[in-house]
């Protein structure tokens, strides 16, 4: 029908599925953070590490690539090798990646819609707050995934096609860290920022306050650890937490004088942390605040 | 191609908006309390009309009773249905066939008109290219056409105000809550405002559509609405059909007279009409109201008039204005 047919008619047409509507929220949110060139840029950054992980994995395997410059190419294998620690190091680095992109995206998911009365728009229609919550979720998810485990999964299974079978065989358990530990980070990250963005309604203070959950605390987790000499005080950085967790998977051991909590505490942390999260936003996630 | 997995909005919708044996609305002893004060308190009725005014005063419990029917409020006792729906177990349904316009401000930041719009609609259910297509549809429907393509936060109150009726229409809903939709308008967008509501509640295609407005302008609900409940305290005041109550008081009569002598008022005329079998009563020293029985006409009453010496200076044919109405409930 033309634009200019201009009188009220009912819809008559083919629905969505329902449990596919939650991504329309990503779907959204990209169209406008990829209009940034400076987002555009940071993201393509983010895959730098991945393509320089993918140049080395190949280079291991084909060192004649380098004949040209006359290195001794069996020294340089072990110089570099592709195990946990290579694997474990990568995480690191994308994880960190990924909380500075969840500094840039995260603040706005919530924080518009609750400042401009917009969730009272999305929760008139067939769509619960769990869905409001898990599209919002998604945004980043999404996001975070394409940097994190997703492109380690590529170039653990580039390895395994390189190296054969038996390297798959005896790095099982690789390729389980990797998914599980990036998937208990970009998890937490997701759901703490949109804790923060659901209860700070302006988007600078919320960047402020995820800077302070992570740096502050980090420096505060040390301040403990170093005066009453014990781990305890490691549980309010979710650096510490995730090095914890990461070194466990990672099948990494903990350097001498380094203090990080037990896996197990970790874990049960870093879950409390998220469900009190859930909480918050469940808190906050309402069509109408009722003011006793 | 046509996913297979899609269900068409009429194969969601069982219950024809026509269909005269389902009320729009059902309260039935109807509570809410939030914060542990009770707001709505035992709400008792049964509202049919094609526009339904839900009138009262600031605080009576008219956004609280819209919101509870939309699901955002639990009730604390009774329940209530919506088209054949009971709000506490089939608030999803109900809320696939509503289209909610909200009283404060609201919208989505840093989305234009259209966008803002068509995100309304995928989120209802429509695929994106119904959305987009009925979302421009919509805007130049409520005027927005010339403005769709500029952010939405850079709106004007009154454009504001017919966004957020756009995004409550576009997806076709068959029944529309608008809270407060004159609210901050000029006369100019306000008349618009309310033409364009008369509009949609006249409109008869696909069943028509019915709708629920809530205000505390008596004039928007006298000019749209056909049926009304009036709250107050969160109690029902009185539900009134409009139509009938219009169409009851054809011989209601304002009278200013005059008596030969002078005298503001003659008793004795009063009486003459009462015995007649009229209702009569003084609205001020030299004004009466008259409703006339059947079979008594004006003809009569000039008689009466001249039989007993009292000029008729004035005669309007008046209804029970919706004023009226409001007011006697308020007394109560």
């Amino acid at each position: 029908m033309a634009v200019y047919g201009r009188s009220y008619r009912r819809y008559a047409g083919v629905l969505t599925p329902t449990w596919s509507r939650f991504l329309i929220f990503p779907r959204y949110a990209y169209e406008t953070v990829f209009k940034s060139k400076l987002f555009v840029a940071f993201y393509s950054l983010c895959f730098l590490m991945p393509f320089v992980g993918l140049l080395l994995i190949y280079l291991h395997h084909n060192m004649s690539a380098l004949s040209f410059l006359d290195l001794p190419a069996e020294e340089l294998k072990k110089f570099l090798p592709i195990d946990n620690n290579f694997f474990y190091v990568g995480t690191w680095v994308q994880g960190a990646l990924s909380f500075l992109l969840v500094l840039l995206v995260g603040p706005a998911l919530i924080s518009p819609d609750l400042r401009n009365n917009g969730l009272a728009l999305y929760l008139s229609r067939p769509f619960s707050r769990s869905e409001y919550v898990l599209g919002k979720m998604s945004v980043l998810l999404i996001l975070l995934s394409a940097i994190t485990w997703i492109p380690a999964i590529l170039l653990y299974l580039f390895q395994a096609y390189l190296d054969g079978g038996a390297w798959l065989g005896s790095h099982l358990r690789l390729g389980f860290a990797i998914f599980v530990g990036s998937w208990a980070w970009i998890l937490f990250l997701s759901v703490l920022t949109l804790a923060v963005s659901a209860w700070v309604k302006w988007r600078p203070v919320a960047r402020i306050a995820l800077i302070v959950i992570f740096f502050v605390s980090m420096g505060f987790a040390g301040v403990i650890a170093e005066v009453l000499d014990t781990w305890a005080g490691m549980l309010v950085s979710p650096w510490f937490v995730i090095a914890s967790i990461w070194t466990q998977l990672f099948n990494i051991p903990v350097g001498d004088g380094e203090f990080l909590p037990p896996p197990a505490v970790a874990w049960t942390a870093l879950i409390t942390g998220g469900l009190i999260c859930l909480w918050l936003l469940s808190r906050r996630i309402r069509a109408y605040e009722v003011v006793r | 191609m046509v996913n297979l997995a899609m269900k068409t909005a009429l194969e969601n919708d069982p219950t024809p908006v026509a269909a005269p044996a389902v009320p729009v609305v059902e309260l039935q002893g109807l509570e809410v309390k939030l914060g542990g004060r009770p707001i709505l308190q035992g709400l008792n009725a049964t509202l049919s009309g094609r526009c339904i005014g839900l009138l009262g005063p600031n605080g009576a419990g008219k956004t609280t009773l819209l919101h509870t029917l939309l699901g955002f409020y639990k009730t604390s006792g009774g329940t209530a249905r919506v088209l054949g729906r009971d709000i506490r177990t089939e608030t999803r349904e109900i809320r696939s066939f509503m289209g909610y316009m909200p009283e404060n401000d609201a919208f989505i930041a840093g989305l234009t008109g259209v966008r803002f719009v068509r995100l309304m609609a995928e989120l209802s259910g429509l695929p994106p290219a119904q959305a987009i297509e009925r979302a421009h549809e919509v805007l130049f429907y409520v005027g927005l056409g010339e403005a769709r393509y500029r952010a939405i936060d850079g709106y004007s109150l009154g454009m504001r105000q017919a966004a957020k009726l756009a995004q409550a229409l576009v997806h076709g809903p068959k029944l529309i809550f608008l809270d407060e939709p004159t609210n901050g308008l000029d006369p100019v967008a306000r008349e618009r405002m309310l033409r364009l509501i008369r509009d949609i509640r006249d409109n008869r295609e696909g069943g028509g559509v019915r709708m629920i407005l809530s205000s505390h302008l008596l004039r928007d609900v006298e000019e749209c609405c056909d049926e009304v409940l009036v709250l107050k305290q969160g109690k029902v005041a009185v539900t009134c059909d409009l139509e009938a109550e219009r169409r009851s008081n054809r011989n209601f009569l304002d009278l200013e007279l005059r008596t030969e002598s002078g005298a503001a008022s003659d008793p004795g005329f009063s009486a003459a009409l009462e015995a007649l079998g009229a209702e009569v009563a003084a609205s001020s020293r030299q004004r009466i109201k008259v409703v006339l029985p059947e079979g008594v006409g004006v003809r009569d009453l000039y008689k009466l008039a001249a039989e007993r010496k009292v000029q008729i200076r004035r005669l309007d044919y008046k209804r029970d204005s919706l004023e009226d109405i409001f007011l006697k409930a308020m007394e109560v």
